[in-house]
């Protein structure tokens, strides 16, 4: 089954408590999927020659991040969640990744951008929600995900939102089916992937496109031809948020609007929570479609 | 029967009692009781296996199987609802006065079902005897392997109308630009005119014109194997 959320705000008050809000969505999709949970929120963007990254440790027990960013050479911890982190570090994220790959085997980059933070934890949502203060947060978007595992296994790096290029990241309901064949080829062409998880190659495959020079729109609509399988997609970038459901859309899919948020979910009961739900304008999004916002306004 | 003779309505609010208790009220009520129901936010189930001739309304949006199972009660949602609206109806009357989601009426045996607005797609997959009027437009395979029953669509319908459809009638006022295998268009007799008066007037529409409708149907091509 798998739950997945989105919201975008379009007012200052909907950003200052958009963690809250999302972490409301997440929990009443929690009976879709107990096995993981994940949010993405993109809240504080670093300055110029910086880079934000989400990191997770793979071993057991709590990495001692402050002692990894002194290591790491200019960076700072902003965000220690014992088994994951928010580092700001200074240069971009190959060379932080190189130095990782080297010094640090125990420590995967699950997230890096401008603006980016990562969140993802075995259980049920509460379990990351409460362990890792998400309601505390604020952010211009976010994406959430409780997951149902179909087809890898259940483990941290496994949960979604899967992010594959800077600031992109995307959470799936649904199953992939040609995702062994298109990760060997985006592979070759440079996309980097940490498991065997169908969802994170289409996040991968969107990052290829958008590196080709493609808008996310335009992303999403080559994927209509080239993943086959069933899926509802939300998808974030730094200033961008997109939802797609595959031409069967079997994968359930709500969305919603007011004039102070843009909101998608596997079910209402989700954008129920939202304040102003009961007039927002709903839909199901149609098969086949690309809905994208940005923060420039909408462009559906 | 005089205004001092209909029973008052009892309002029944999901977030105080619950989803359970609120459809255990309506499941165990008499012919003739009223009820609203205030606060549903979108839960799943909600007035789901009714089996007795009350009145309900639901104020706000709905989410999966809303009505589902419904016998002789009528139930109106004034809002939106989610997946599987009215699924296996055996009797009675459901009015959505908002969009209906996927699979709307699907399997139902009898009574009508009406959604004002939009419904997505699948609406009446595989119907056994039901009625559905969709005053909107239609999502992709709706009709689907529809057996008995009748389905009106004011809109236009979806791809793949009708796909393997068995003996369900499918009228169309709007575009029906993609017929599913083994569904055509037929001829619209006098009977089938007839019928699909009643069922618009039946539908709170009896101002809509049955001869602005065309009829879509089974070839029966499907119904035996034919070997190439």
């Amino acid at each position: 089954m798998c739950g997945i959320a989105g919201l975008f705000a379009r007012s200052p008050a909907v950003e200052r408590e958009l963690g809250a809000r999302l972490a409301d969505m997440l929990e009443q999709l929690a009976d879709r999927g107990p096995d993981s949970a994940g949010v993405a929120l993109y809240r504080d963007p670093v300055g110029p020659g910086a880079t934000k990254l989400s990191l997770l440790r793979s071993g057991p027990g709590a990495g001692d991040w402050a002692a990894l960013a002194g290591r790491l050479g200019g960076a700072t911890v902003l965000a220690d969640h014992g088994d994951h982190a928010i580092l700001r570090v200074d240069g971009d994220a190959a060379a932080a990744r190189a130095w990782l790959s080297e010094h640090a085997l125990d420590v995967s980059v699950i997230a890096a951008g401008t603006a980016i933070e990562l969140h993802k934890r075995t259980g049920r949502p509460n379990v990351l929600l409460d362990g890792c203060g998400i309601r505390a947060m604020s952010a211009t978007h976010g994406l959430g995900h409780t997951r149902m595992a179909t087809e890898s296994r259940v483990t941290t790096a496994g949960s979604h939102p899967f992010s594959t290029g800077e600031d992109l990241c995307l959470v799936h309901n649904g199953s992939l089916s040609n995702h062994n064949r298109l990760r060997r080829e985006l592979r070759r062409r440079g996309i980097r992937f940490a498991t065997d998880n169908d969802s994170e190659v289409a996040a991968g495959y969107l990052t290829w496109r958008l590196l080709e020079g493609d808008t996310l729109a335009q992303a999403l609509e080559a994927s209509l031809s080239d993943l086959d399988g069933f899926f509802t997609f939300a998808v974030a970038t730094r200033d961008g948020f997109a939802v797609l459901r595959d031409p069967i859309a079997c994968k359930p899919a709500v969305m919603a609007e007011t004039d102070a948020w843009v909101a998608m979910a596997s079910e209402y009961r989700a954008i129920a929570t939202l304040p102003g739900a009961e007039r927002a304008r709903v839909w199901e999004p149609e098969p086949a479609r690309v809905y994208s916002f940005d923060r420039q306004g909408v462009t559906a | 029967m005089s205004a001092l003779d209909t029973p008052p309505v009892t309002t029944l609010d999901l977030d105080e009692q619950g989803l359970r208790a609120v459809n255990r009220t309506l499941q165990e009520a008499p012919d003739g009781a009223r009820f609203a129901v205030t606060s549903p936010g979108g839960r799943h189930a909600i007035a789901a296996g009714l089996r007795s001739a009350i009145e309900v309304d639901v104020h706000g949006h709905a989410g999966y199987y809303c009505a589902g199972m419904n016998q002789a009660a009528t139930v109106r949602v004034h809002g939106n609802v989610g997946v599987g609206v009215a699924e296996n109806m055996m009797s009675g009357r459901v009015e959505v006065h908002g969009t209906a989601g996927q699979s709307a009426g699907a399997t139902a045996h009898g009574g009508l079902l009406v959604v004002e607005g939009d419904a997505a797609a699948r609406c009446g997959i595989s119907l056994k005897g039901a009625d559905i009027v969709v005053k909107g437009s239609v999502g992709h395979a709706t009709g689907f392997m529809a057996q008995v029953g009748r389905i009106v669509i004011f809109g236009d319908a979806g791809p793949a109308l009708g796909d393997s459809i068995y003996e369900t009638r499918i009228y169309v006022r709007g575009a029906a630009s993609d017929l599913g295998a083994d569904c055509v268009a037929k001829e619209m007799r006098d009977e089938h005119r007839a019928e699909l008066a009643a069922l618009l007037a039946a539908a709170g529409a009896p101002d809509a014109d049955p001869g602005d409708f065309r009829r879509y149907g089974s070839a029966r091509t499907l119904y035996h194997w034919q070997a190439p």
